[in-house]
């Protein structure tokens, strides 16, 4: 596929800056790519790197999933209900604007510093960003839809199962492909204090030491993970959106 | 039966009450046709809903006797762009509850009938303006209506596939003894497919006059001089009216 060679074409490139700014800066903390590689490949192999590699994918991953199945039932009837709606959209007014990394030390009292915690915050910024693209979303379904399904006699329930959620769909997941970008960045950020596992920790930790290499390693692994849930994004999307894609 | 007897209805926006059909009275006798013709905007579509209770009169009655199964086609057809021709034309089945072996004999029937065979698993968006009002009909069709309402069906089509479709609408509709109504701004179309074609003002829509015509639907009832007089007396009724000089 064109598409596909296009990608692997643009990652060499990136690649052959990285090499090139490497050898002209010539300085300990920009290692060249087939150290950072060669180190990478060597962890993953002793399996030394696999442990965080996995506690970190699975922080993003159940965050994400957090914030998914309480954001999107919530979006879609807080947009397709006019009553909930009026009730509820001052909240969301007033809680969306505030920067939720802040609540950080409340969430700690509140849940300690386990997995939890940790997990909750991604979900909780991830959850406005989802929430308030699917309420817009449901908000907007044109009107013909729902005199459609009422000329074939559907009861509420059929209707979001047949409607609302189908039309919201494609946004609900561009909505996921921003917030993917967020939770990698919140997943740093919870991982770079109280706690020993994790990539966010193989990040802090080698700067600490000053090992660069170990460094980079932990940078290219936070970038493929977000990479990786971008791809996993993709194939969804391709499936359960194939009616966007077919024109 | 289809009893409108003196029905009012009018929309409310900016405080102010905007009459759209006044004291609209009519009879429709079972597994007939009518037609509905006026001009632009004079409330036609109200009108349809108000026969398929999709709205309510403010006052006066619509009365159907004997609460028969009705399809509805939607002016711009209301097809569901997520869903395959084959889901979109089963799905008022699959609401229902039949079992899907069932709605497959009759989606698949219905496919050969409108000449879309092959066409099952495209979604609306990859099909012509036609072929979706195929589809529309199919839909309506499926659940197997002793009324159809239709909002314009054949609008935006040329003049030879809205006359072959009016053909296949007059073949179905006697075939299945299906009371039809007709909401169309084409004078020939009103011609061709009204046994009684009803003659709305301009907004707010009244009934001008009912005109009986038998001949509908007859072979090359189209070639005839009855055709041509009666379209002639029409546009005749309709002069005047084109542009809802009544406010
Ligand atoms: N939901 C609504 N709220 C307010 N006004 C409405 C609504 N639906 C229709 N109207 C108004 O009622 C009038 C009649 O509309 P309607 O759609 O019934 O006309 P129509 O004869 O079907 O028009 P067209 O030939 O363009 O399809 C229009 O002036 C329209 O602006
Ligand atoms: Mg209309």
């Amino acid at each position: 596929m064109g598409r596909k060679r296009d990608i692997l074409l643009a990652a060499l490139i990136l690649l052959g800056i990285w090499e090139v700014s490497a050898l002209l800066l010539n300085s300990m903390a920009l290692p060249e790519p087939w150290m950072v590689l060669l180190d990478s490949a060597g962890k993953i192999a002793n399996g030394s790197l696999l442990d965080d590699l996995a506690i970190s994918c699975l922080r993003a991953l159940l965050g994400i999933a957090l914030a998914l199945i309480t954001a999107v039932p919530l979006g879609l009837m807080i947009g397709a209900e006019e009553g909930l709606r009026r009730r509820l959209s001052p909240f969301i007014y007033l809680l969306y604007p505030v920067p939720h990394v802040v609540l950080l030390p409340l969430i700690i009292i509140l849940f300690g510093i386990g997995n939890f915690s940790k997990i909750f915050l991604i979900a909780l910024i991830v959850f406005f960003q989802i929430l308030v693209t699917t309420r817009d979303a449901a908000k907007n379904i044109h009107r013909n839809y729902f005199l459609a399904m009422q000329t074939l006699g559907a009861s509420r329930l059929q209707i979001y199962r047949h409607v609302i959620l189908p039309a919201t769909l494609p946004k609900i997941l561009t909505a996921m492909r921003i917030s993917i970008g967020t939770a990698v960045a919140i997943l740093f950020f919870v991982e770079s204090f109280a706690t020993t596992k994790g990539l966010g920790y193989i990040i802090m930790d080698s700067w600490g030491r000053a090992d660069y290499v170990a460094l980079y390693t932990g940078i290219s692994c936070m970038a493929a993970l977000g990479f990786g849930l971008y791809l996993l994004l993709d194939r969804v999307e391709r499936k359960v959106c194939a009616w966007t894609q077919s024109d | 039966m289809i009893t409108a007897q003196s029905a009012n209805l009018s929309f409310s926006h900016g405080g102010a009450d905007h009459p759209v059909l006044r004291e609209i009275s009519f009879q429709i006798e079972a597994e007939s046709s009518c037609a509905i013709i006026g001009p632009s905007g004079c409330g036609k579509t109200s009108l349809l809903f108000l026969l398929a209770g999709l709205l309510q009169p403010d006052s006066g009655t619509i009365t159907i006797a004997g609460q028969p199964r009705s399809g509805t086609i939607l002016q711009n057809f209301g097809l569901f762009p997520w869903k395959t021709v084959y889901q979109n034309i089963g799905l008022g089945l699959v609401l229902k509850g039949v079992e899907k072996k069932r709605i497959q004999q009759k989606v698949e029937q219905l496919l050969i009938e409108m000449g879309l065979t092959g066409f099952g698993a495209h979604y609306p968006g990859q099909l012509s303006g036609g072929m979706q009002q195929r589809v529309a009909i199919a839909r309506a069709l499926a659940v197997e209506p002793q009324i159809l309402f239709m909002d314009e069906p054949l609008s935006s089509l040329d003049a030879l596939t809205r006359e072959r479709l009016q053909n296949l609408i007059q073949e179905i509709r006697l075939k299945k003894n299906i009371t039809m109504v007709l909401v169309t701004h084409a004078i020939e179309e009103a011609v061709f497919l009204g046994r009684r074609i009803i003659v709305l003002s301009g907004r707010p829509g009244r009934v001008l006059r009912i005109v009986d015509n038998p001949q509908a639907g007859s072979a090359d009832y189209r070639q005839s001089d009855i055709f041509f007089h009666r379209c002639v007396e029409l546009r005749e009724i309709l002069k005047g009216e084109d542009y809802g000089q009544e406010t």
